[in-house]
């Protein structure tokens, strides 16, 4: 046997991989002249983005409090929509659960959940929006339907996890369904619960930065008429305060999960 | 018989105070924000009557509507994800490596390859969708560009954690042979990131089609257009119809994806 023949079996080739990437590279030509992107384009694009980022330097913080009252109402909102999202989701994730929950229950409200998680929260907004007017009521209410339909399903699905030997033993005793809640699946549940909850607080503050862009509250409308008057510098300044204060917000939550362990 | 009869508490005080302060804090956040939101009642009190008279301008769907205006969007909102998943991993794989503290060395490069992924992660892609329209003009060019960077972020995150989970026997007996940095990157960490990589590119497809949705409510192209379109001029039963457009392929996605990770991990 050739030392050649030896090399070729330590690593075959993988022809289906091969295949998928030859695939993957034929898609992006193609699509690439469907949305027509050519090379004169993008060139013209970096010659704008110089100029943008020409533009958007140095940042302009002269206009702080409007920045600051954005900021504060995107927090209300993402705090609001954070609690009704989970107060909502805790009797939804436990209709859900296929485990503790009839069948037919379980599957409405799964349905009702995909639903709820299915809709981007900016399209939700828009609805809000339409429905019951400009503001930041109508940011609460997309972001909570969104925060419902994503804790519901992580709940649902950590209550289908929990071992049934201690809802059983607590049934054994007598107990009604009240107390089997209580006693046998919350303390299973509590801390992985704690923890989708604050992602979703996350999320929510990241989300309800934006939602204002739709006219639903916060400091995505402030950023949003900052871009159509192409206040550049303002813009970079808004930038730059959402991402300061969703980076603040990732270490604050990260410091409670590292407690939480 | 005494320290038989005394009361067991599952807590320790200071566990029980930072319960107690826990609670207080959530409280006080949530009365704060109450209080201090604008709501306006006349808005609230006729909020169901709205809501249900809107739900009637939307019934029933202009199914007619579907071919070819909301059809064609449909698809470039498809080539806008597929795309902009595709075009963000020339960026997120490199900077995955250079995140890695197994793979590369250099305190100085991960922290910058950290801070880039950072950046790319804290701002939405809706922002992205922004710039890049201004940019390069609205049009479906702004919103692939838009999703590749916001995506850079999470592949390149989830990629170097996965690099830096992995075994280092295979890399080790690699180098022992003499293999150079590139072979040892593709034939030992390479094979042990790769369901991990195909799992979160399908994973960040699936958002992406999401996202890609509502990205031409600033010009950035696809269906988002059609839809502001159509709201603008309060066709609403044309919006029913391109909401369930949307419902149909994003569903449709979860059900590929979820296909596709069970054959491939």
């Amino acid at each position: 046997m050739t030392a050649s023949s030896l090399r070729q079996r330590a690593f075959p080739p993988h022809w289906g991989a091969r295949a998928a990437f030859v695939a993957l590279a034929l898609y992006a030509a193609y699509a690439f002249a469907q949305l027509d992107i050519t090379a004169g384009r993008l060139a013209i694009g970096m010659g704008e983005a110089g100029r943008f980022l020409g533009r958007m330097w140095p940042p302009n913080f002269a206009r702080w409090e409007l920045l600051l009252e954005g900021l504060l109402e995107s927090l209300q909102i993402a705090v609001i929509s954070s609690a009704l999202g989970i107060l909502l989701a805790l009797p939804l994730g436990l209709m859900a659960a296929r485990n503790l929950s009839p069948w037919p229950l379980a599957m409405v409200t799964r349905g009702f959940i995909a639903f709820c998680r299915s809709l981007h929260y900016v399209i939700v907004a828009i609805l809000f929006v339409k429905a019951i007017g400009f503001g930041a009521l109508a940011g609460v209410a997309a972001l909570t339907i969104a925060s419902m339909g994503f804790i519901a399903k992580l709940f649902a699905e950590a209550i289908e996890e929990i071992s049934m030997k201690q809802v059983e033993a607590i049934r054994a005793t007598g107990a009604g369904f009240g107390a089997v809640l209580i006693y046998g699946v919350l303390p299973q549940v509590a801390s992985r619960f704690v923890g989708f909850s604050l992602y979703q607080l996350d999320s929510n503050l990241r989300n309800s930065t934006l939602v204002g862009i739709v006219g639903a509250g916060g400091i995505g409308g402030t950023l949003f008429a900052a871009f159509k008057r192409f206040d550049y510098d303002f813009v970079a300044a808004i930038l730059l305060a959402i991402i300061a204060l969703i980076f603040l917000a990732e270490v604050i939550s990260g410091r409670i999960r590292a407690l939480l362990r | 018989m005494n320290a038989l009869m005394r009361e067991w508490q599952r807590y320790t005080p200071a566990e029980r105070f930072g319960r107690w302060a826990a609670y207080f804090i959530i409280v006080l956040a949530l009365v704060w924000a109450v209080r201090g939101i604008e709501i306006i009642p006349e808005f609230l009190t006729d909020a169901p009557e709205q809501m249900l008279d809107l739900l009637a301008r939307m019934w029933p769907p202009d199914l007619g509507h579907y071919h070819p205006a909301v059809h064609q969007a449909l698809i470039e909102t498809l080539h806008i994800a597929s795309l902009g998943t595709l075009f963000s991993f020339i960026f997120a794989v490199p900077l995955a490596l250079m995140a890695a503290r197994n793979i590369c060395p250099y305190a100085g490069l991960n922290a910058l390859a950290q801070l880039l992924l950072v950046t790319s992660r804290s701002v939405n892609s809706l922002v992205w969708a922004l710039i890049f329209v201004a940019i390069f003009g609205p049009g479906a060019a702004a919103g692939t560009f838009a999703i590749a960077f916001r995506s850079i972020g999470f592949v390149g995150k989830l990629l170097a954690e996965a690099l830096e989970e992995i075994s280092p026997g295979p890399l080790e007996a690699l180098r022992a042979t003499g293999a150079t940095n590139s072979h040892v990157i593709l034939k030992g960490a390479w094979p042990q990131v790769a369901p991990a990589f195909w799992g979160v590119a399908l994973f960040r497809w699936d958002i992406n089609i999401r996202e890609s949705a509502v990205l031409g409510l600033v010009g950035a192209g696809g269906i988002g257009v059609v839809l502001d379109d159509a709201i603008n001029f309060f066709q609403w039963d044309r919006v029913a119809t391109i909401l369930l457009a949307i419902l149909v392929i994003v569903i449709l996605a979860e059900i590929i994806v979820t296909k596709l990770r069970a054959r491939l991990i």
